[in-house]
This record gives structure tokens, sequence and C-alpha cells, in this order.
């Protein structure tokens, strides 16, 4: 992508350059957002969730702003080729975005009930989830600035490590459960979140994937499903 | 179909005795036409360096790129037109149903006949009717249909024209819309019966609903005839084209499937150039 030349007008290679921003802008609220959350997961800081639900304000006034400009594109300029590539892969984009923004929301309110509550031990396994899938969007999104499928596609595998994750926390909650019947109501908003993040892992995948369409023009998606003949 | 012996010189046509050899028929996966490393000068000056293409049979084939490109060259080519400006050579193949059309023994009247061509401005004789426009190929190529009335009606159909036109056939053909004297134009081409037709970017002098009638005509046409159309309305290619070959400088830059070109082209010069990064 770094290697085309720009458009000969410059009014539309300024609205592409405008789109870029915006939606790098919206990919780091989100980030920033995920990450407030764990914070105040991790210190178990009630107000700071409230604070940090906000920004999903700001995530989703630039998902109707993407979106709008998306449009005006498509009608104006009739993109084509990588052009096309980008505002398509940009409109589903946001999408994955504003989803991931809505998990950070959830996140945060199973923080503000967990945080009147005695803390569990099972909380390191699910920072180990938030973790990975964290890195796994903050790499989707490198992904896109430098246009690098290499590392879109390694994204694409860690989701696996994610999901392993997930499945070795839900025995370790089963047991604290039936240990102690008193722990259910933590122990069920624990395992909230961790659904959440690994929902996040998935929305970064999916964004991974759109990056390998967007540079090669390639799709990617439910390949290994499609290869086994899988529904 | 006409057989390929019609390309011939009519006396070397009327000297066969036998049967023509029977050559391969033209299926969907073979092309109608192809041009096999042709160059074309236009004195010392080399406008097509080798190109070397495919027309699929019953399709429409785009021919895009920026100006002096040699587009409209190529296309001329296909009919023999470009060798009647004066210092005009070509040199390679255009093969039409995989005979040579610059072959010594064949008659470049009877290659037009089979590969007719709609320019970029609607030119109707401005002296003949409606009808007589319809005619004028066949009298310029000396042909004496019976019915004539059921030719013109059948052109005139072919181009949806005939409704609109049906009750002034005796009118002057320029009294009509820039649209409608475009189809005019399309019609006096198909009633010679071509089997491809070439057009020289044939809405550049149309308005948008005239654009989209003669698009949509195109569509229906290439049911029976092989299309090829030069165009500078890259989003026209996109809409009527099945293939799609971009030029640049006089050479082949890439040529596929019209989808795959407006999607995911494989040469960066094709990319830059249809999404606007030069030309």
């Amino acid at each position: 992508m770094s290697t085309l030349q720009k458009h000969t007008d410059r009014e539309y290679e300024a609205e592409l350059e405008t789109l870029k921003e915006k939606l790098l802008l919206m990919g780091a609220r989100t980030e920033e957002l995920i990450s407030q959350a764990m914070r105040a997961f991790a210190e178990r800081d009630a107000d700071s969730a409230k604070l940090t639900m906000r920004i999903d304000r700001q995530v989703d006034q630039l998902e109707l702003d993407i979106d709008q400009l998306c449009l005006k594109i498509l009608a104006r300029r009739q993109p084509v080729a990588s052009d096309l590539r980008l505002i398509t892969t940009t409109m589903k984009l946001v999408t994955d975005l504003e989803r991931i923004g809505d998990l950070g929301v959830n996140v945060c309110e199973r923080v503000i009930e967990l945080s009147a509550e005695p803390p569990l031990p099972a909380t390191q396994s699910v920072t180990r989830i938030a973790e990975a899938a964290l890195a796994m969007l903050h790499d989707a999104l490198d992904a896109f600035v430098a246009g690098n499928t290499e590392l879109a596609e390694e994204v694409i595998e860690r989701d696996g490590q994610v999901d392993s994750y997930y499945a070795q926390l839900f025995p370790e909650l089963l047991q604290l459960m039936m240990k102690d019947s008193g722990s259910v109501f933590r122990a069920t908003r624990l395992q909230s979140i961790a659904k959440y993040l690994e929902r996040i892992a998935d929305h970064a995948t999916n964004i991974a994937e759109m990056v390998v369409f967007m540079v090669r023009g390639k799709d990617v998606r439910h390949a290994f499903a499609l290869s086994r003949g899988d529904g | 179909m006409i057989q390929s012996v019609a390309l011939l010189r009519t006396s070397e046509a009327t000297r066969e005795s036998a049967p023509s050899p029977a050559l391969p028929s033209t299926t969907p996966d073979r092309p109608k036409m192809r041009a096999e490393a042709l160059r074309a000068h236009f004195g010392k000056t080399e406008v097509l360096k080798g190109i070397t293409l495919p027309v699929e049979s019953t399709t429409v084939t785009a021919i895009i790129g920026p100006s002096g490109c040699g587009k409209s060259t190529f296309i001329r080519c296909l009919n023999r037109m470009h060798e009647v400006v004066s210092g005009a050579r070509v040199a390679g193949k255009v093969l039409l149903d995989h005979q040579d059309i610059y072959a010594p023994d064949v008659d470049p009247v009877r290659v037009r006949r089979r590969v007719g061509m709609v320019f970029q401005k609607p030119n109707p004789f401005p002296t003949m009717t409606i009808r007589e426009n319809v005619l004028a190929g066949l009298k310029l190529n000396g042909l004496r249909p019976k019915d004539t009335e059921e030719l013109v009606e059948r052109a005139l159909r072919q181009v949806a024209l005939w409704d609109e036109v049906k009750d002034v056939l005796n009118r002057s053909g320029t009294s009509l819309s820039g649209g409608q004297q475009q189809r005019l134009c399309i019609a006096r081409s198909l009633a010679l019966e071509p089997e491809v037709l070439l057009m020289d970017e044939p809405c550049s002098a149309l308005d948008p609903i005239a654009t989209a009638r003669v698009e949509e005509l195109i569509h229906e046409l290439c049911e029976r005839y092989t299309i090829v159309i030069v165009t500078h309305n890259m989003q026209q290619a996109a809409r009527v084209a099945d293939f799609t070959a971009f030029f640049y400088l006089g050479e082949l830059v890439e040529y596929d499937r019209t989808d795959v070109i407006f999607t995911r082209p494989s040469e960066k010069k094709t990319e830059d150039y249809i999404t606007g990064r030069f030309g």
C-alpha cells in the first residue's frame, strides 16, 4: 500500500487520509478503553471503571463519522482496487471496533459489581486472557497501519491461544463455586469478563483478516471451516 | 455464422469450388479474435508495441488507458481500419476465428463486414432518412436484401429504437437526439450482421440517460455479438465489460476479468491508473 503514488486529485487524497486518521483514532480509543477497564479490574476501582465507560461515547461517535465519510467517498469517488478495499474494509472494521468498545463497557459494569465484593483467586487467569486479547488488538491495528500481512496472520493464529486460556478458566471457576457457594456471584462475573475478553480477541482476529484482504485482495475469513466443509 | 472463407477476396472466394476446410469452432473458452505480437505505426512512430490479447466470444472486452496509449489504434487494427490512414502500418497477426485478417489473400472490406465499428460521435449520414441510414452499410457493400422493411425493423428493434422511430422512418437521421443517433449508428452496423462490434468511446458525446441506454444495449447485444469497447470512463468499463485490458504507452500492461482488474489488479501501474494516481 505504501508504495502507491498519491492520487492526482488532492481532495480525494485528503479524504482518504482523514479516513485513515479517524480509523486509527477509533482504534486507539478502543485500546485505551480496554486497557483502562482492565486496570480498573486489577485495582478493583469502581470510579475508574465508571470514567472509562465514557470513552465508549467517543468510539461510537467515531463510528458514525467514519461510516458517513465512507458513504461520501463511495458516492462521490467510486473508489476501485486498493481504495475500494480500504473503504469496504474500514466499514467492517468500525463495526468490530464499536463492538470491542461495547464489550469494554460490559467489563467495566462487571468491575463495578465486583469491586464491592472480596477478591477471588482466579483473577490472575482473567488477567492472562486480557493481556493476550489486548496484545492481539494492538497488533491487529499495527498491522492495519503498516499494511503488514505477516503480523496480521500472526494475530489470526494467536486467537487459538486466547480460546485455550478461556477454556482453562472455566473448570477453575467451577471448582471455586463448588468449594464455596458464596463465590458464585463473583465467579459468574469473572466468567463473564473472560467471555468479553475472548470475544474481543475474536474481533481482533476479524480486523487482522480484513487487513490481509485489504493488502492482498485475498479473503482469508472462515478458511479453515470452509476447507473442512463445515457450515 | 459466416465461415472464415468469407474473408477471402471475392474473386478468390468464387474460385473455391470445394467447401472451405472446417476450422475450429469458436466456443466461450476460445477467443473469437486474438491479436498476436501486434505492432502499429504512424510513420516512424510506433503506437502499438507488440500486443497479444484475446477477445473472447460473445463477451464485452473493454480497453482502458490514458490518452495516447494506443487503445483506439488497437481496435482500428481489429478491422483493418488503421491501414486506411496514410503512413500507417501494421505488423503481427490478428486472428478472427483463427484466420489472420492480415493474410495476403484477405479482403479488408469483408473483414469490416464481419467486424463492425461504432464511433465516438454519432455520425448518421445527414442527407439520409432513418431508414436509409440503417440500410447504408448494406448499400455501400453492394448488398440488396430481399425484405428491407423487415431488416430495418429488426436492426432498429435490436437497438431498442424501433418504438421511438417507427412512425418517422422517413425523417432525417440527424433529426434524432444524440443518444438516438448513436443507437441508429449501432443499428446501421448491426444491419450488416457483423460477428464482432468495435465501439470507440460510444458514449462520450451522450448524456447520462442516453449513456445508460447504450450500456443496457451493449449488455443485450453481447449475448449474440462479441464486443470490444474503448472507453475513457472507467466506471463504464467496470459496468459493461466482462474482461478489461489496460494499455499504457502502446503496451498491454494487464488483462483480466473486469472484477479482478477493479478490485485487485496485479500490476502497480494498473492500480495507479484506475485509482487516479496518474493519467
